[in-house]
Formats: C-alpha cells, structure tokens, sequence
C-alpha cells in the first residue's frame, strides 16, 4: 500500500498527462461541410452584390469601388464566418459531450490561441488592405492567413488539419497572381476545400 | 465505496502504466515513441510496461510500416478504459477521505 502523498502525486501525474499528450479531438466533420456550404451560399450572395450579370468567371477590374457594395461584401462574410463558427461550437460540443470530454480544456484552450494570433493578424491585414483600396489582394490574404492559422492549430488536432492548411496557403498564392478572380478562388478555398475536409473527416472518425 | 483499496488496480499502481494509460484515455491511438518522449523512459522499460499492459488486455497494438520503418500504435481498450477510471475513482475517493 502506498503512502497517501504517493496517491495525490499519481493524480497530479495522470493530469499532466492527458493535458500534455491531449489532441482536440471534438472537431466534428459535419461543420466542415456546413461551413462550406455556407461560404458557397456566400460567394453566391456576393456575385449577385457585385458582378450579376456579368460570368463569375470573367475578369473585372476594381469593381468593389462603390462603397455600400463594400459594405455589403464585409456585411455577407461576418455573416459567413460568424454561422460557421457558431456552427462548429456546437457540433463539437455535442461531439465532446458523447465522448465524455469537455469542449474547453487546457487542449482546446491551446488549440484557440494559436489559431487566433494568424488568424487575428489576417483580419486586421485585409481591414487595412480594404481600407486603402487594395480590393485585389483580399481574398488571397483570407486564404493565405487562414491556412497558415490552420499549421499553427493542427499540432493540437487531426493531422488532416494541416493538409487543409497548405492547400489554403497554395490556393491563396494562386490566386495573389490573378487579382480579378478573388471570389472564385474564395469559394473554392472556403467552400469546396472545406466540404471535401469534412466528407473525409466524417467518414473516418464520425461514423 | 466500502473498501476503496479494492477498486485500485495492481498493475496501474505503478505510475508509469498509470501515465501511460492516460494519455491512451485522452487520444484516440498513441506511437510508441511519442508515448515513450511523453513518459519519459528507456526503451526497455517502455516495451516491458506495454507488454505488461497488453497481456491484462487493457490496451490493444497495432502495428505498420511508415517508410519502411515499424510504427507500433497502442489504443486502450473497452476494459482498460473501465479499470482506469474504476482506479481513478478510487484514487480521489482515498485522497478526499484524507483530507476530511
């Protein structure tokens, strides 16, 4: 039998090591589907706002000069990226509760800040890029920010997290190089890549 | 619980296991060698810990090759999972009784 000291340490030991060791495995498939369709649905909106008629896959030179199309094109991705966050807490939560974890833990906690600092420095980017009127570089800076927050976050997750990234990062330079077509490569980064993410992720671990 | 000492598991008494055993209830599979930089032990201790742990069933192995070199993947197992926390269990239930 042990001393009683020894059975606290045992406690202490067993916490370090599930939070050391802990990957956030409550991402759930389903909202990366969902926050694909969303940023469809988005890119669909923000056709109609700007280019309507016109092909989605013509060029067009500075046509977010106006300022309420601006306005409405900000207005449809807070929209987008505030459903497809809310809709991924709470599907993770509902997963984290099936398993038996908590949704915010030391893991999750870590997960949270390292995909905030890129992903906060690539918002304040594009604020400053709309703000002086570079309209072109916007949707390649989204995409690039958002892969790089994804390398960052995926130490503490699924490894397919990390594929994702680099896929964002190179669509997002692809796309620097064709200014005309943000949206297009927008909706394939945000909406396609993220449903086929989340089709894959479903498959293997949520069913 | 009437006789906590009988929910303690032997062979989770040794704090090794035990530490080995938590990060497998918080992952869905762990490598050996990830595993053995977490706990920090010898090789030889690692293999003979997780022999230890596979022949009361509480975890399962799998193994594979990964460019060619072996990657040996441990998961717990359904009644690993269930001694664990009966031994944790046991474990809080001694410490608050202490401290009363």
């Amino acid at each position: 039998m042990k001393e009683i000291q020894e059975y606290e340490k045992d406690l202490a030991s067993i916490r370090s090591m599930m939070e050391r060791s802990g990957k956030f495995i409550s991402l759930s498939g389903m909202s990366g589907i969902l926050s694909g369709l969303y940023a469809l649905a988005g890119a669909g909106a923000a056709y109609f706002v700007m280019q309507y008629p016109n092909s989605p896959l013509r060029y067009w030179q500075d046509p977010v000069g106006e300022e309420t199309t601006l306005l409405k094109l900000v207005l449809i991705a807070s929209l987008v990226l505030i459903i497809s966050i809310s809709t991924g807490l709470w599907l993770s939560h509902r997963k984290a509760k099936k398993s038996g974890t908590k949704l915010w833990n030391a893991t999750s906690r870590q997960l949270f800040v390292n995909l905030a600092i890129p992903l906060c420095t690539g918002g304040l980017f594009i604020l400053v890029i709309l703000f002086t009127g570079h309209f072109g570089i916007a949707a390649p800076a989204s995409l690039v920010f958002y892969g790089l927050a994804l390398i960052q976050g995926s130490a503490n997750t699924y490894d397919e997290v990390r594929y994702l990234g680099f896929l964002e990062i190179i669509l997002g330079l692809i796309s620097a190089m064709f200014p005309g077509y943000g949206l297009v490569f927008w909706a394939v980064g945000f909406g396609v890549l993220h449903i086929v993410y989340g089709a894959i992720m479903y498959n293997k671990y949520d069913r | 619980m009437k006789n906590p000492f009988e929910h303690l598991d032997r062979v989770l008494e040794h704090r090794v296991r035990l530490q080995i055993m938590s990060v497998l209830i918080a992952n869905e599979s762990y490598d050996f060698n990830s595993l053995k930089e977490i706990v920090s032990v010898t090789d030889g201790s690692m293999a003979s810990h997780m022999k230890a742990l596979e022949k009361e069933k509480y975890i399962s192995v799998s193994k594979s090759f990964i460019e060619r070199k072996p990657n040996t993947r441990y998961k717990i197992t359904l009644q690993g999972r269930n001694v664990f926390k009966r031994h944790l269990d046991a474990l809080e239930y001694l410490i608050k009784q202490q401290k009363r």
